[in-house]
């Protein structure tokens, strides 16, 4: 793919630019086309979706009508016919068959009175009737009417989108903003702080790290049904707080443990108490440490579906987002106009958090990949 | 009014701390006026919280309302309780201040920490010893049948055979060539950005997304549309599709390959990055190919990074469980561990057997993760 000898090198390298552009072009394509068909189809209406791909909506080519008839009674209908030059049975034509000129030959309708539709493949600029009608479905709560196709409407029952978007909102803010508080807490009083105990505790909350979540379902659950937070904020909350904190103190430790020691030397001389260099001092120089694993822990409860499922059940005032969307997915798998545009209502969030702070983000997302 | 005590506190000498009290009704009045407060601020921080869970649990209010109020009660709570506790501390003399203090600090994350993992380990552990109701104790025997169990079975096949090998090599694989590409490329940050925003979408969002490409309709699932219109056969239900199990889960791994892959790549470019540009400049005047310059020099230089890409797919891939559970449900053959956790637990309500396969689960991970978080220490993220 690349020349070697120094005369050949500079074409060379030219081709090899080519070459990489074109691969990596070709896995941005894989790779983003999921979501663009995603996104596409929930501006499509039912109709749409179940009749032709998202892809359409680029020119093409496709069967274009150019004449049809109804075939006269003299037409033996249960035999081989012959129309255009197709030949073939009913069923046959029912499927479609080509004849001549590269035309395809139809037959709509039912065998007795049906017609005999001769189509040409013509290029299309594509259809492009995007509707907004999906994301209406999807996020009102309350019944409304939906335009058919055939010009008939009927009335539906919205999924109320906006309800669970604001309980992920509910979820996500104080489950991203607690356990940064407590775990910079003791990450500071374990970097600055002596007290008996401090090495062995400090050891236990980093050896939790190792420890899966899922290995502390059963008894929280248990503990949940007999303290009634069962299906409440403070308990998820509480929930998320549990299992983020070993990560988050372990990361504001590393951070906070390397600010310099005079900073700190000057403050306690200036006779400022612990709590006052803590809010004053420290939380302002951690930011970026904060920030970063703010973003991970946010998105990390955003999209989170076991701990909601097991925490939250079946609770519809409370449930977030990504419930409701395993719900639909099992209740309602085929509506693909509601599965789409639900599904982009939940991403939408992370994906403007993920564009506009990238570098956090990255970071953020290196940072937390030890979560246990 | 305690802000004024307070500052005032902090400056004195600790032997002239105590105001001289003029006599002993004095004395007392400041002693039970402070005993007052200092039971006040609590209980009525106390009073505050509850209210707060009270209103939330059980309010009709409109949903934009709860929502703030949640969002500040939430939030707020947790900052008033460490100002009132840090508040009654520095009430306190010197001396307990200085031994108290660190607790006010450390204590909330160290409590938190033993009730949601240290002690639910043990609790998991103790209830895998006894049978589905938690009452009659069993020894090993949810263990014996977590490895005999047909369906357990099939799970650890899926995930030791099918989702860690394919996944991480897989993940590596395309990791390392975008990193590679994107290296010599001009629109490397955004071909970057491309790859890694499957990261910020959820697994159940994932799910949503590929579910779609894999429709049976030839209309909603681009893989069937390009199938039929190549081969013409009728469509396949991909991962849905008994007849061919076991390789339908390959369909489910595509998705956490995908998922997966901008971390991979994100850490690949970094440790490109860092191998010394006249070692490859070098190699490249003494006449090495591209690709051996891929193969003898930047493949050894990032083989720690390699490493740690798949271990940590590895423990990914063992705690997999979105994915599957909003694909397939866990059906057609594709349970993994995770999924036959919750179904033994939730869904069959068995207890003891649902513990055990959690028991299972953390001693698979826990190498890994000892592992995992040693090169983590090493690359020093922050």
């Amino acid at each position: 793919m690349t020349a070697q000898t120094a005369t050949k090198k500079k074409r060379g390298i030219a081709w090899g630019q080519v070459f990489i552009n074109v691969a990596l072009i070709v896995l941005i394509l894989v790779w983003t086309i999921p979501t663009v068909g995603l996104l596409v189809s929930s501006f499509r209406s039912r109709f749409d979706i179940q009749t032709s791909g998202w892809w359409t909506i680029l020119p093409h080519r496709e069967w274009v009508t150019a004449t049809e008839f109804t075939p006269g009674p003299e037409v033996n209908r249960d035999g081989i016919m012959t129309f255009e030059g197709a030949t073939g049975t009913f069923e046959e034509f029912r499927v479609g068959v080509v004849g001549n000129d590269n035309k395809r030959v139809i037959w709509v309708g039912n065998k007795r009175i049906g017609r005999v539709v001769i189509q040409e493949r013509q290029w299309t600029a594509g259809n492009r009737d995007f509707t907004t009608q999906n994301y209406q479905e999807v996020l009102g709560g309350r019944t409304f009417t939906v335009q058919q196709p055939d010009g008939s409407t009927v009335t539906v029952q919205g999924t109320n989108f906006v309800g669970a978007f604001l309980n992920s909102l509910i979820v996500t803010i104080p489950a991203t903003v607690i356990p940064i508080l407590i775990a910079a807490f003791a990450a500071y009083g374990f970097a600055w702080m002596k007290f008996p105990g401090r090495k062995v505790l400090f050891i236990m909350v980093v050896a939790l790290l190792v420890v899966p979540l899922q290995i502390a379902l059963v008894p929280i659950l248990n503990d949940y049904v007999k303290l009634n937070l069962n299906g409440t904020f403070l308990g998820i909350w509480l929930a998320h707080t549990g299992f983020g904190l070993p990560l988050a103190t372990y990361l504001l430790f590393n951070y906070i443990s390397t600010i310099p020691r005079d900073i700190l030397e000057s403050a306690f001389i200036d006779g400022a108490s612990h709590f006052t260099i803590f809010i004053q001092l420290i939380l302002p120089l951690s930011v970026p440490a904060l920030a970063s694993f703010a973003i991970f822990q946010f998105l990390w409860v955003w999209n989170d579906y076991l701990i909601a499922l097991i925490f939250i059940g079946a609770k519809p005032d409370v449930q977030v987002l990504t419930q409701r969307i395993a719900e639909m997915v099992g209740s309602r798998g085929n509506d693909w106009h509601l599965l789409t545009a639900g599904a982009f209502v939940s991403m939408i969030l992370p994906l403007i958090v993920f564009f506009s702070l990238q570098r956090f983000f990255v970071r953020g997302l290196m940072a937390g990949s030890v979560k246990g | 009014m305690e802000e004024s005590t307070d500052t005032v506190e902090r400056h004195v000498p600790i032997a002239a701390q105590e105001v001289k009290p003029k006599g002993p009704l004095d004395w007392l009045a400041t002693n039970v006026f402070r005993l007052v407060i200092s039971l006040f601020v609590p209980i009525a921080t106390f009073i505050v919280l509850y209210a707060g869970f009270m209103f939330l649990r059980g309010s009709n209010a409109s949903k934009g309302i709860i929502a703030v109020v949640a969002i500040i009660w939430g939030v707020g709570g947790v900052a008033l309780l460490y100002f009132v506790s840090n508040w009654l501390v520095e009430k306190l003399g010197d001396s307990w201040r200085a031994r108290i203090q660190p607790f006010v600090f450390v204590g909330p994350a160290v409590a938190i920490l033993f009730w949601y993992l240290a002690f639910p380990s043990l609790r998991t552990f103790y209830l895998s010893l006894f049978d589905r109701n938690g009452v009659n104790f069993v020894g090993l025997d949810n263990y014996i049948a977590v490895f005999t169990n047909r369906n357990m079975f099939t799970a650890f096949r899926n995930n030791i055979l099918l989702w860690i090998p394919f996944g991480a090599l897989f993940t590596v694989v395309f990791g390392l060539l975008v990193a590679v590409l994107a290296d010599r490329s001009k629109f490397d940050r955004l071909a970057k950005a491309f790859i890694f925003m499957p990261m910020a979408i959820s697994m159940v969002g994932a799910g949503v997304i590929w579910n779609m490409l894999y429709a049976v309709n030839p209309n909603v699932g681009m893989l069937n549309a390009i199938y039929t219109g190549l081969t013409g056969n009728a469509p396949i239900a991909w991962k849905a599709s008994a007849e061919l199990a076991p390789w339908n889960n390959l369909f489910l791994i595509i998705v956490m390959i995908w998922l997966q892959t901008g971390f991979a790549m994100t850490l690949f470019s970094a440790a490109i990055k860092g191998i010394p540009g006249d070692m490859l400049e070098a190699a490249r005047v003494d006449g090495a190919t591209e690709v051996q310059i891929f193969f003898r020099i930047m493949l050894p230089s990032i083989s720690g990074t390699i490493i740690t890409v798949a271990t940590t797919v590895i423990i990914f891939t063992l705690k997999i469980f979105d994915v599957v559970m909003v694909m397939t449900g866990g059906q057609f053959g594709t349970q993994v561990i995770a999924t036959q956790f919750y179904r033994e637990y939730f869904t069959n309500q068995n207890a003891g057997f649902g513990s055990a396969i959690a028991i299972v689960l953390l001693i698979a991970v826990v190498p890994v993760m000892i592992y995992n978080l040693k090169q983590f220490n090493e690359r020093e993220a922050f």
